[in-house]
């Protein structure tokens, strides 16, 4: 998938996925989207979490080996 | 949509309890509640300019899993409230859990409000010029304002 910007946060735990990638978003534009990586499992409901009290799409996320990859779409 | 509004009232000053009222706080903050955290009592260690004296004890706190069983007799000997700090500090940044220094920044950076109990100020002497500047003060009728518009509101 075509993404704008990627945003490592592997090694960091709850809240500081979900705190950083809002960050990320904010340096973007609307309708770029954002490809985070984390290895967080907790991530896989909070990015939801996320995506639905911010309005921001969660395109699509997928895990390989304990490493979590979301792409979102900034509102 | 209107704004989500969070109030937190944080009591406690060790480091365990010190981690739910900035989690909670910066993380509403990112999903964009407008968050504010009324700091009581012993809660109020938690907005010194230094937050190395926010440790916690094995002491009267069975649940906290030890590497190795431990009698009380032992850990109330001297040395060891400052190990199990050390260890737990340790075992945060391990684990990627961000330090609660970061997490009070990112909450600041994120316009999360801190009110600072003015009674307790007053009750321990503290003098203001130990917290940090971002700190507003006020009392109960403060903190209500705002949490009786809250959506949430939570007692630590």
């Amino acid at each position: 998938m075509d993404f704008d910007k990627e945003f490592d946060a592997s090694g960091l735990s709850c809240p500081l996925p979900i705190l950083k990638t809002k960050k990320a978003l904010a340096d973007m534009t609307s309708g770029q989207v954002l490809k985070l990586i984390t290895t967080d499992s907790g991530s896989v409901k909070d990015m939801q979490a996320f995506a639905s009290q911010t309005g921001n799409a969660l395109l699509s996320s997928g895990e390989v080996n304990g490493t979590y990859t979301y792409y979102i779409k900034k509102k | 949509m209107s704004t989500k509004k969070i109030a937190i009232i944080a009591s406690k000053g060790t480091l365990d309890m010190a981690y739910p009222p900035f989690i909670l706080a910066s993380t509403a903050a990112a999903l964009g509640y407008e968050a504010q955290v009324f700091f009581t009592f012993y809660g109020l260690q938690l907005l010194r300019k230094d937050l190395s004296g926010v440790t916690i004890s094995p002491l009267a706190n069975p649940a906290m899993p030890m590497p190795v069983p431990m009698p009380v007799m032992v850990q109330m000997l001297p040395g060891m409230e400052t190990m199990a700090t050390m260890m737990m500090k340790q075992k945060l940044k391990k684990h990627g859990v961000a330090s609660l220094q970061e997490l009070r920044d990112l909450c600041l950076e994120a316009g999360v409000k801190f009110i600072a109990c003015q009674m307790t100020v007053d009750l321990f002497e503290f003098d203001k010029s130990e917290f940090i500047d971002e700190a507003e003060y006020g009392g109960a009728a403060t903190f209500l304002e705002f949490a009786g518009e809250a959506d949430v509101s939570l007692f630590v």
